[in-house]
């Protein structure tokens, strides 16, 4: 079969801006979007460089964006991409600096992994052989285990875009890996440096990393395991969690959600510093007409959503 | 004075270069790794099934060494196999504590599985994704160690001064900027080299380079006529399909929907050793009985709970790369390339005959595999001849001598020669196409049987392939990530190894293990029990023997 390809090419050395270039080869039916890459680079192209080794999906090297959206080129199969023949754009990785075509620099990538301590940190001294650990815990472990570190959630991270400093998806999915390793003996630490800015509670459930990631990692869900954790072991004293409780709080009482009094109670209202901080953002919505009435009044139904409230919090005892 | 400079270079990142940095640097050296891709990106990734030790209460080291003395056909040092054996447990207990998720019992206790060729369940795992557990948690601990790693540095050159190996010349790949690296020691820990067949389970960085830059500066290189074909690689790409797959119960049938195994192998059946099962595969496709140039996988009777705790990765790679899901029809697998037992000679601690020289892993041959590797004892020898050579490494930066770090000029006659690959014309031939050429060569003419015409004519062949890549050129002038550039140098390290596997075979007029001659179909221990070693010379590998150690098992005719 015909594939074309449309890829975002850059070369530092060129002095050039990046610019695509197309080119068509010829595939068999089955053929990968990092088959027809190779098949350019080999015997079309030599000058385009990408990343790639296993082929199968396990190395993590070719994580780029494939129609725009980031995926693993080795488990992209063209049929699935472009089913009556369409042009295949494929471009760098997104969030992190291109070094040359769809090579990425991930140096950021990887200094996020390193800041979330990396390593088991068991208590006490070793056991004299194994340590014991129940069989489903560790099953429940493979599933973040699986990831093999493509950097397509950070890609596609849509905090990371606006926040650089964000530890984004991978560097919190292998941090739930330790604090819910029932070997490691640091998990309140763990989640106390977590729940710190940059942390679990700067994710905004996107829900972009999973369904970006290849190996059904599901990173959001383990941040907001790691929140339910932090929550748990009382490490609310932060705004992310403050925020948490402000919004189940005003919806108890009222049956809504009284956004006007989210700021101030995720702040605390004393923290006069950082309230100040937002009021640029609130004159810009007052001039747009967005400010969230100060007044909210109760919903006829409140008392039924206080009931529902009771039940739930009966039924988690 | 060359600006980079370490008590002990390793070079690659796999299990075997990590455990070996992790153990030098605890022994007080100052330790750097070198690699031509991120360490989380190396090929150990890939292995699935598992990990030998011998810890369960109804097993002993020494049932382990006699499974792996028998499965490398007696080819393999005892001594070595021994240390393999007894280091096992030790060593997996120590890959449990540093984090590696095992699969448990109910009672929490480690659990096992059983693989090809193995009298007892020994084989430890996580799921199908082993390798990549075990390398990520050693990652995890290189980052724990704050460890010194080269990362996507090319190596080009070992360097030699008066027979001793002095570190290595290395290209940034990001900039192209080359720089020697000095250091008293020097592990090759680079892997396998499948990339030079076609197909070939392996990723395409396993080309062969430490084996060849050892050769190239001396060392003997041997068994290399020992290749690996794994019984089940997927149709079409090669993918490996773990041999966990059997051990968990899969069955392999013919085009008659006969478990064929029972005619080859009636004890061990799908679990007979890797060479046995690869030579029945393909004497079933090749007397009629295959599906399209393979066999059947058929794994629906396991169930689909039973896939998703174990066999996941196999399961999505099935669907992936072939369309199959095999919890609801058989997958088709053939015998494919794999590994390499052969590799650089080493002692028990990894040291080469070459002074400053040391190698672990795939690239090395202890020989712990012999004539054929079983399952899961690769993972096992990279881990304990990791860490062995770390160990002995680490001792020599305390106690050598007199040592004076090499000069600048390696790198500067690294620079002339790259040049003058980067200028060399255009010729209509490509990089590509003769790695191709020599890949389907290699299938062809030295494969799962072998005769000595085939072997001969791959031996002329080879000379053939030599004569283009002297004058191919290569595309890419660059100099930021020419990838074009590493393919043609990882090239020359293939033609090296391929040229050692199509020699050595060619000497081996007998069948052993994995290097199976339909002209010479037994074994024949009065003359060719022995190993047969490579050293370097212009004119082509020079072939000489060296002995095989025996310390307590005799051989014996082989049956499973």
């Amino acid at each position: 079969m015909e594939v074309k390809l449309k890829v975002l090419r850059y070369d530092p050395e060129s002095g050039k801006e990046p610019e695509y270039r197309r080119y068509t080869v010829d595939m068999p039916e089955s053929a990968t979007v990092l088959d027809s890459l190779i098949e350019v680079r080999e015997f079309h192209d030599g000058t385009l460089s990408l990343r790639c080794s296993c082929r199968s999906a396990i190395c993590g090297s070719c994580a780029m964006r494939i129609n725009g959206r980031a995926r693993l080129a080795c488990k992209t199969q063209v049929s699935s991409v472009a089913e009556d023949g369409e042009e295949i754009v494929v471009e760098p990785a997104g969030n992190m600096p291109t070094i040359k075509d769809l090579v990425v620099d991930m140096a950021p990538f990887w200094d996020k992994i390193r800041a979330v301590k990396p390593w088991l940190q068991p208590s006490g001294p070793p056991p004299e052989r194994e340590y014991l650990a129940p069989p489903q815990a560790m099953i429940e472990l493979a599933e973040v285990m699986n990831c093999i570190m493509c950097g397509a959630c950070v890609s596609d991270c849509t905090v990371l875009e606006v926040d650089k400093s964000f530890l984004a998806p991978a560097a919190l999915a292998k941090a739930w890996r330790f604090v819910h390793d029932p070997r490691d003996g640091n998990t309140a630490a763990r989640l106390r440096e977590l729940s710190e800015p940059s942390g679990i509670w700067d994710c905004t459930r996107c829900n972009f990393c999973v369904q970006v990631c290849p190996k059904d990692v599901k990173p959001m869900d383990q941040i907001m395991k790691l929140r339910a954790e932090a929550t748990a072991i009382g490490i609310t004293n932060n705004a992310g969690s403050r925020h948490t409780f402000a919004f189940t709080s005003t919806v108890k009482e009222g049956g809504r959600l009284n956004e006007f009094q989210m700021l101030p109670r995720t702040h605390g209202l004393l923290n006069i510093a950082a309230n100040l901080a937002e009021l640029p953002g609130g004159i810009r919505m007052i001039r747009a007409g967005k400010m969230p009435s100060p007044f909210t009044h109760k919903i006829p139904g409140a008392a039924h959503v206080k009931r529902i409230f009771k039940r739930f919090e009966h039924a988690k005892v | 004075m060359a600006v980079y400079q370490h008590d002990v270079l390793i070079i690659g990142a796999g299990l075997a270069g990590m455990r070996a940095a992790i153990a030098a640097q605890l022994e007080g050296a100052d330790v750097a790794i070198i690699s031509k891709v991120h360490p989380v990106r190396s090929h150990s990734n890939a292995a699935q099934g598992g990990i030998n030790a011998a810890l369960g209460e109804d097993d002993s080291w020494e049932e382990h060494a006699f499974d792996t003395v028998k499965g490398s056909d007696y080819l393999g040092d005892q001594d070595a196999i021994e240390v393999l054996c007894r280091e096992a447990g030790p060593a997996l207990i120590e890959l449990e504590r540093m984090g590696v998720i095992f699969h448990r019992e109910e009672s929490g206790r480690l659990g096992s599985r059983s693989f090809g060729g193995a009298s007892k369940a020994r084989t430890y795992f996580v799921g199908d994704i082993t390798g990549q557990a075990i390398l990520h948690v050693l990652y995890e601990q290189l980052i724990k160690h704050g460890l010194r790693v080269y990362e996507e540095w090319f190596v080009t050159d070992l360097i030699v001064e008066d027979a001793v190996c002095k570190g290595a010349v290395a290209m940034e790949i990001r900039t192209g900027n080359v720089h020697v690296i000095a250091a008293k020691s020097t592990i090759i820990a680079t892997g396998g080299l499948g990339r030079m067949y076609e197909p070939s389970t392996n990723a395409l960085i396993c080309t062969g380079d430490g084996i060849s830059l050892a050769y190239r500066i001396g060392a003997p290189i041997i068994d290399m006529e020992m290749v690996q074909f794994h019984p089940t690689t997927l149709k079409g790409s090669g993918v490996l399909i773990t041999e966990g797959a059997r051990s968990e119960g899969g069955y392999l049938l013919n085009s008659e929907g006969e478990r064929f195994m029972s005619k080859y192998a009636p004890n061990m059946m799908e679990l007979a050793s890797r060479d046995v099962v690869s030579r029945a595969e393909q004497t079933e496709i090749n007397e009629g009985r295959g599906v399209d140039g393979c066999v059947l996988l058929d794994l629906r009777h396991l169930g689909e709970e039973r896939v998703r705790e174990r066999l996941w990765q196999i399961r999505e790679i099935g669907i992936d790369f072939a369309g199959v899901d095999l919890v609801k029809e058989p997958i088709p697998v053939r015998p494919g390339v794999h590994y390499i037992m052969g590799g650089v000679k080493t002692d028990i601690d990894g040291k080469t005959p070459l002074e400053g020289l040391y190698a672990a892993g795939e690239a090395a041959c202890v020989s712990v595999h012999g004539a054929n590797r079983l399952g899961a004892n690769s993972l096992l020898d990279t881990v304990v001849f990791g860490r062995r050579s770390g160990v002995a490494t680490a001792e020599r930066a305390r106690s050598v001598m007199g040592w004076t770090p090499p000069s600048d000029r390696y790198a500067e006659e690294t620079k002339r020669k790259l040049q003058a690959f980067l200028d060399r014309p255009l010729n209509g031939d490509r990089v590509a196409k003769i790695r191709l050429d020599m890949g389907n060569m290699m299938s062809e003419l030295v494969g799962v049987f072998r005769t000595e015409e085939q072997l001969r004519l791959a031996v002329e062949r080879m000379k053939d392939i030599r004569a283009r890549y002297e004058k191919v050129g290569v595309e890419n002038k660059g100099k930021v990530f020419n990838t074009d550039l590493l393919f043609a140098i990882e090239l020359g390290f293939m033609i090296d190894c391929a040229e050692m596997t199509c020699v050595s075979a060619v000497a081996r007029k007998e069948s052993r293990g994995a290097h199976y001659r339909t002209d010479f179909p037994q074994r024949d221990d009065a003359n060719f029990l022995k190993h047969i070693a490579c050293t370097y010379s212009p004119e082509g590998p020079q072939l000489s023997e060296m002995p095989v150690t025996i310390t307590r098992w005799q051989p014996q005719e082989r049956k499973y």
